[in-house]
């Protein structure tokens, strides 16, 4: 078939198809006064549709290629060698008996590695992706205990891994701090996030707590997390032709790409990372010492590296995160007004980085209160850096906010749900902006119903089956709505009526192509099939972290913008003789396989069609999103209801979840099947970091003692019950599509909703995680 | 993971030949021993596979069972006989490990596997004297939620991590080894050593002896049993404390009783006292609290693992309980 028949049949098509309606081209920024992105008014199209993802066959055959799978010619194989004290100095490292060892090409310890600069922390730039700012093996300080101390690099896996079993080392130890209560009679510091104190002042909250008529006042604690994502962190590291080439385990490819520039001296494009599948991040797949290391062996041996960490070393070198300890005090009058909020509460982290973990965040807007005292102090360890995992601050936040809500509705014998809803704010209670969209009380009215909430047993412990006692507990899930600057997404038409979009984003495994693909099909009025979707490489546009749940919306501005510019360039070419002569871009919309004025369906062209005419193969933009200032405008969050239900058996204090459902407001879901997937992981994690995980840190020499799945519990099948997810689908009128990212609300009060359910169980409040059967005895 | 020479045996005599010219160790299902390798803690110059030899099970002219040690755990969990006469066996094996290791894992490679304590497992960075005798614990001081309370000493508070081997000591099971020496048996309850200052010496065993078959006695009492394990989620952990339980009344009397507890110390620990406290008398919560505390007397529990004494109490009690229950 001619290219000329080719577009006369789309041109039939987008005829035939006038039944729909085009859709126009969304705003360029959200600002007040603005209009909303029109894709949130379309329901008959993609969005929203539970379709499967796109990655699904190439994963199910074995045939996604992830990052420890890249086959090269010559590749070395690299395993990591860890201190074993958290301060001091190497006094001796004998590396003579693994350089002999069979298939042995190198050892590289801090006296042969490439020098290089100090990688800049996370935070501290726009770009800057690594974990903490210490130097990479470029002398003989230990800073932590498992800092790597020596790669040995050889022919196969299995010999590097037997040749680092054959390196000796001693250490000059240093005193390290290791013990956070010791670290706290020293004194504690003001944690700073995002260049911002963690500090929050309305009035005066300890006065006010003392006046009120009922109040709670309690301190909980939540353990160190690690990260345990399915696939171990792994990179395969290359040099040619001067550039560095990293294929990458990531959710930040363009930053990982900047700061490895910035510590081998060399220009930015001089560093390619590509991650086209990622097995999980969490917001533990950032930069820390293994792509650096893999990059300085690569140099060193002139040959490709493999460095795939093994579990225990993920739990060395991969930061996780900080435990908290929490005081939440609240003072009400008998109504249940809050008169009284104060959050406060210290964490640890390390001289080395910026990472306080924010656990007042989800506090800042939850809820009105007369006075508000939220603080966050900080104390520095030697330590491994933490990070940011599944909503830093909220997860572990939540779970001291939530329970101590639920203790107050004990206190004042009302309904914990009442309760939550009389405190509904106006408006955002310390930033004092209009919330964008928050229909928390629609999500809490639908998920008590959905879930039979007003049948439950008020009193606690009076519910029994044999040797369980069974309760219900529920609590507010909440994250923020974030878009980080540095979006910019290419747009590829061709006259064959096919597009794609090229953008640095990321695909962990969450359905971001899959959804992505769904919204520009939807834009420019073409079947998912035409569209392809391609990211997980630094060469392509724009800064795009797959973090803080801001994905979604950074795409979805860069796609906006692109598109744009492509409509624009688009009536340019169809010029005077098409049917859309004299109609500028906002007058146009998408709509089968062409363009079509808003108002006047039968006012179309092809994509075809205009190329076809205009001479071209192809258009192709790139643009660029406006600033996220809706962030300045509104206090933009997404919410849920959790509800839970519990067995606690009497005998042993085994803790059993019989169900659980998540209802939520988050703006528009673009994909039904991959947004509950997303909402389920989350509680299933949440489920987790209440029931069961708990990084052993063991303060006499600062040493992790639980690097492995066997002795990390994670939940298993059999701890999971079926979760029901249920969701408003009310569109936020002031992001892109009207959507929230989802990747990271469902930790957010699940930890809560379990404790709160034991609670209304067996009469016994635990606040310190995780609540394993011994507290229940 | 060391270098290391692989043998397959092709039975029982040529297996000890093979270990003893070799130094070797003994290589069953490979799902303890094999990580242990990886993590270095194990360094043998060689192992004789022993998968071959016998996997029967069969039964004895008294009754009893004979198990050949090849025997996979799932096979023995799904046994007929097993499940018909020694129902506590069956589950006590299917409470272990994932269904995957138990279809790997070997009766005689259960006897002998060694404890979870992360400081055992963590070689380069912690002391254990199980490891290097002598160089101290630090289990003790550290996390120890996981440890022994009965029979533990100050040179280790390791426990035992099997279920199966639980179920065995309540039913008696006798462990038939041939060595360089000749063959020889031992009770199952003989079999494992208690800690004292040699932790490294965890079971019997001479140099280069093989386990060769482990054989169930008839046990009637066992027709009325239980196996139960607590932990800290649903599946995939291991004991915190677990107990192997058998009862036979006899109007409203115990006549018979066997009791074995996991998770509470270096070896499957026979409940003997509290058996004895029960034996003639009457089958009552008080009596059964009694045998209970009668047998964590001596529970020396330390910094994180006070717990067990009562969890295992209550555990014990409420599977008695039960059984009586099923017995009436």
């Amino acid at each position: 078939m001619s290219l000329a028949e080719d577009a006369k049949q789309l041109v039939q098509g987008a005829m035939q198809g006038l039944m729909g309606k085009a859709v126009a081209l969304a705003p360029d920024s959200w600002i007040p006064g603005g209009k909303p992105d029109p894709l949130i008014r379309h329901q008959h199209g993609h969005i929203g549709k539970p379709v499967t993802r796109i990655d699904g066959p190439l994963k199910v055959a074995g045939a996604a290629p992830f990052a420890a799978e890249f086959p090269l010619e010559g590749m070395v194989y690299a395993a990591v060698v860890h201190s074993v004290v958290a301060r001091g100095r190497i006094a001796e490292l004998d590396v003579t008996a693994a350089e002999a060892a069979a298939g042995v090409v190198a050892v590289m310890t801090w006296r042969n590695a490439p020098r290089l600069k100090a990688p800049p922390v996370f935070l501290s730039d726009p770009k800057a992706a690594s974990g903490d700012n210490l130097p990479v093996m470029q002398d003989d300080e230990i800073h932590w205990n498992g800092q790597p101390i020596a790669l040995v690099l050889a022919e196969t896996q299995e010999q590097a891994d037997h040749a680092k079993s054959l390196v000796r080392a001693t250490y000059h130890a240093a005193p390290a701090v290791t013990d956070i209560e010791a670290a706290k009679a020293e004194g504690t510091k003001p944690g700073v996030f995002m260049g911002q104190p963690l500090h929050n002042k309305i009035g005066d909250a300890e006065e006010a707590l003392a006046a009120a008529p009922v109040a709670v006042d309690a301190t909980y604690t939540t353990p160190g997390h690690n990260h345990n994502a399915i696939e171990l962190h792994a990179v395969t590291a290359y040099w040619r032709d001067g550039t560095l080439r990293l294929h990458d385990a990531t959710q930040a490819v363009s930053h990982t790409a900047w700061t490895m520039a910035k510590m081998f001296g060399i220009d930015e494009k001089q560093v390619v990372v590509t991650s086209p599948f990622v097995g999980g991040g969490f917001g533990g797949k950032t930069l820390w010492q293994h792509q650096v290391l893999a990059a300085c062996a690569s140099q060193l041996t002139g040959r490709p590296v493999r460095l795939a960490l093994s579990r225990e070393s993920v739990y060395r070198m991969v930061g996780g995160r900080a435990p908290t300890e929490q005081r939440v005090a609240l003072g009400a009058d008998r109504d249940g007004r809050l008169k009284a909020l104060i959050h406060r509460g210290v964490t640890p982290k390390t001289a080395t980085n910026v990472m306080p973990e924010p656990f007042i965040l989800p506090t800042r807007s939850a809820y009105a209160s007369e006075t508000m005292l939220l603080d966050v102090q900080v104390v520095e360890l030697d330590m491994l850096a933490n990070t940011f995992m599944r909503a830093p601050g909220e997860s572990v936040g939540t779970f001291a906010l939530e329970s101590a809500l639920d203790e107050l509705a004990h206190a004042l014998s009302m309904d914990p749900i009442e309760l939550r809803l009389r405190n509904e704010p106006e408006k955002d209670p310390t930033l004092g902006l209009p919330f964008s969209s928050r229909h928390i009380d629609e999500a809490w009215r639908a998920g008590s119903e959905r879930f039979g909430w007003s049948r439950r047993n008020r009193t606690p412990g009076a519910t029994r089956e044999g040797e369980w006692l069974i309760g219900v507990g529920c609590a507010t899930a909440t994250y923020p709505y974030y878009r980080m600057p540095g979006g910019a997404a290419r747009l590829t038409l061709t006259r064959d009526g096919r597009a794609s979009v090229d953008i640095a984003a990321h695909e962990m495994g969450m359905g971001t192509a899959t959804a992505q693909t769904q919204v520009t099909a939807e834009r420019l009025g073409l079947p998912l099939e035409a569209v392809t979707f391609n990211y997980g490489d630094s060469t392509l546009p724009g800064l795009v972290l797959a973090g803080g749940s801001q994905q979604t919306a950074s795409i979805g501005a860069s796609v906006i913008a692109a598109h744009r510019a492509l409509v624009k360039e688009l009536l340019k070419l169809a010029g005077n003789d098409s049917v859309l002569a004299g109609l500028d871009a906002d007058e146009v919309g998408g709509h089968d396989g062409g363009l079509c004025k808003l108002d006047d369906p039968e006012r179309c062209e092809s994509y075809a069609s205009i190329l076809n005419r205009a001479g071209r193969d192809s258009v192709v933009v790139e643009a660029e999103p406006p600033m996220p200032l809706e962030t300045q405008h509104w206090s933009m969050h997404s919410h849920g209801a959790m509800f839970c239900e519990v067995r606690v058996n009497t005998v042993t204090g085994e803790v059993r979840i019989s169900r659980f459902l998540g209802s939520f407001d988050c703006g528009r879901i673009l994909n039904a099947k991959t947004a509950a997937s997303q909402f389920r992981g989350g509680i299933i994690m949440g489920l987790g970091l209440a029931l069961m995980e708990e990084t052993q840190f063991d303060p006499r020499k600062g040493r992790i003692m639980n690097p492995s799945l066997a002795e990390y519990h994670l939940p298993v099948h059999m701890d999971v019950p079926q979760i029901d997810v249920m969701w408003t689908d009310i569109p936020d009128p002031h992001a892109p599509m009207g959507a929230h990212g989802v990747g990271e609300i469902g930790i957010t009060g699940t930890g809560a909703a379990v404790a709160n359910a034991i609670f209304n169980a067996t009469g016994k409040r635990i606040r310190d995680l995780p609540i394993t059967l011994d507290k229940l005895l | 993971m060391n270098p290391f020479v692989y043998n397959r045996a092709a039975d029982a005599a040529d297996a000890v030949r093979r270990a003893a010219a070799l130094n070797a160790k003994y290589l069953g299902g490979g799902t303890n021993l094999v990580d242990l390798m990886r993590e270095t803690i194990e360094r043998p110059p060689a192992l004789v596979d022993v998968t071959g030899l016998s996997r029967e099970i069969a039964q004895t002219p008294d009754g009893g069972l004979m198990i050949g040690a090849a025997t996979r755990n799932t096979a023995l969990a799904e046994h007929p006989l097993v499940r018909e006469r020694y129902p506590l066996l069956t589950r006590a094996i299917v409470a272990g490990a994932s269904p995957q290791i138990r279809n790997m894992a070997t009766v005689g490679g259960n006897l002998l596997q060694r404890t979870r304590c992360v400081y055992f497992y963590d070689d380069d960075g912690a002391r254990c004297n199980k490891r290097r005798p002598g160089e101290g614990c630090d289990a003790i001081g550290g996390f120890n939620r996981m440890h022994a309370v009965l029979g533990a000493s100050d040179a280790c508070i390791a426990v035992h991590p099997s279920d199966m081997c639980v179920a065995l000591a309540a039913l008696e099971a006798v462990v038939h080894l041939e060595g360089p020496a000749g063959a020889r048996s031992l009770p199952l309850t003989d079999f494992h050593r208690l800690p004292g200052d040699r932790p490294d010496l965890e079971t019997e065993l001479a140099p280069g002896e093989l386990i060769t078959a482990v054989e169930l006695p008839p046990a009637a009492v066992a027709a009325r049993s239980a196996y139960r394990k607590v932990r800290d989620r649903a599946s995939y952990a291991f004991a915190l404390v677990s107990v192997a339980a058998a009862l036979e009344l006899e109007g409203g009397l115990v006549k018979d009783v066997r009791l074995a507890f996991g998770g509470l110390a270096h070896k499957p620990w026979r409940a003997w006292k509290a058996e004895a406290a029960l034996r003639g008398n009457a089958a009552s919560a008080d009596a059964f609290a009694a045998a209970a505390d009668a047998e964590l007397a001596d529970a020396r529990p330390r910094s994180g693992n006070a717990f067990k004494v009562e969890l295992a109490r209550r555990t014990l009690v409420a599977v008695l309980t039960d059984l009586a229950g099923a017995v009436a």
